[in-house]
């Protein structure tokens, strides 16, 4: 059941050097550079999301991921969430307005599997970057690289994806679009959604807590990603794998390292969920064709190389 | 004769060797002469899978994530090979990288049991 949870809204990425960082983010992906404030952090943003970032880089000395934040359809919400939260047993942290810039009152949370979540209310919208609201041209001239419309989902590792999936299911109105089961009906792999997509966030069981594997960003086309994998060669970026199609969602989709060792996902396409949906099962037994659909073998650094 | 800028990189454990440029990173270099001395991560000093122990030799080496590499290891020759570049011939150690087993990993295994 929906509990006033409206989308993924920003990510915070840790970096080794925040300049090679928006080469990656900004020239390549395609991201908006929003601004600067003054620990240093750069917003940015894809260009038709509305609110005005949607990205946060911070410089530190282990990459990796600091908190996805999402946003909730009003305050009320957030009083009503911010109180169940802590009922579950969650660390519950109240992060004041304007600690990210732009960004209202923000409830940090953690879970099972060692990550820390936010929800906000209130994020100040700019609008689409380079397109007004009334009569909108398709597109802006002057988008770079990869021209990556928005940020669409993470994909984190940790222990304990049950428990994360009850918090998420229980207390945050997520839904289970889809799984993967092994043999013993032992859920290896969660995709959860908060409205039509196939994943606004993604689990996958993992002993060490609180790791990162991508943060995704989502292209219109599937010619798209091919020229995505181009940009990958003529700037001779780590490239992980891809142009290829995933089993679980159906994404098209490449994947690709920051210069710090974070991985990327650009991606186009895949399954929609409405919340009468029962999940979507893929059986271990089909886990290489689960993740790459053509390949059908696993690939070693895909399900191990992490931030 | 040999480029001067051109290091020797020695691999014992994998009694491998191959050629870096200054200007490159070991893994950049072992990767362009298609050899499989260390095994490759992200390349971005994030992941830790090409962790290696130095033996021999001068480098320098770019930032590299504090959850692999301590100072104290770094003191003591440790370093991620997609950080290190080659001042001299270099001797190294590669497989220095714990991977903890993941679910996934672990699947796999049941799988080409099944399979066999």
């Amino acid at each position: 059941m929906r509990k006033g949870v409206m989308r993924p809204g920003h990510i915070q990425i840790r970096v080794l050097d925040v300049e090679e960082a928006l080469k990656h983010y900004r020239d390549l992906i395609g991201l908006i550079e929003v601004e600067r404030d003054s620990q240093g952090r750069v917003y940015l943003k894809g260009w038709t999301e509305v609110d005005k970032f949607s990205v946060v880089l911070r410089e530190a000395d282990e990459p990796g991921m600091d908190f996805v934040g999402y946003k909730v359809l009003d305050n009320q919400v957030l009083e009503r969430l911010h109180a169940e939260l802590i009922g579950y047993g969650c660390n519950v942290e109240e992060i004041p307005a304007g600690e990210l810039n732009g960004c209202g009152r923000r409830i940090r949370f953690d879970s099972p599997t060692g990550h820390m979540f936010e929800i906000y209310a209130e994020k100040e919208q700019t609008g689409k970057w380079g397109v007004g609201n009334v009569n909108p041209e398709a597109w802006p001239r002057g988008l770079k690289g990869m021209k990556a419309t928005r940020f669409d989902h993470c994909l984190l590792y940790g222990p304990n994806i049950k428990g994360t999936l009850d918090l998420f299911r229980d207390v945050l109105g997520f839904e289970l679009a889809e799984q993967v089961l092994d043999p013993e009906g032992t859920r290896i792999a969660q995709f959860l959604t908060v409205g039509m997509k196939a994943h606004d966030v993604a689990f996958i069981e993992h002993p060490e807590p609180g790791k990162f594997h991508h943060a995704s960003f989502i292209l219109d086309t599937w010619e798209d990603v091919l020229r995505a994998a181009d940009l990958i060669s003529m700037e001779d970026v780590s490239l992980d794998i891809g142009p290829t199609r995933h089993g679980l969602t159906h994404g098209k989709t490449i994947y690709f390292f920051d210069p710090s060792g974070n991985r990327s996902e650009v991606f186009c396409d895949g399954d929609y969920h409405y919340p009468d949906h029962e999940p979507v099962t893929w059986q271990a037994e089909q886990l290489g064709k689960a993740i790459f659909y053509h390949d059908r073998v696993l690939n070693d650094r895909f399900l191990t190389v992490l931030t | 004769m040999p480029d001067q800028s051109s290091h020797q990189i020695r691999v014992i454990n994998r009694n491998q060797s191959f050629e870096c440029a200054e200007d490159q990173v070991l893994l950049v270099g072992m990767e362009r002469h298609s050899a499989a001395a260390i095994s490759v991560g992200c390349r971005g000093g994030g992941c830790g899978v090409c962790k290696i122990r130095i033996l021999a030799g001068e480098y320098e080496t770019k930032r590299m994530s504090k959850a692999h590499i301590s100072e104290a290891e770094q003191q003591r020759g440790y370093a991620l090979a997609c950080r290190v570049f080659p001042r001299t011939d270099l001797e190294i150690e590669s497989d220095h990288y714990r991977a903890p087993e993941s679910s996934y990993q672990q699947a796999a295994v049941t799988l080409s049991a099944v399979k066999q």
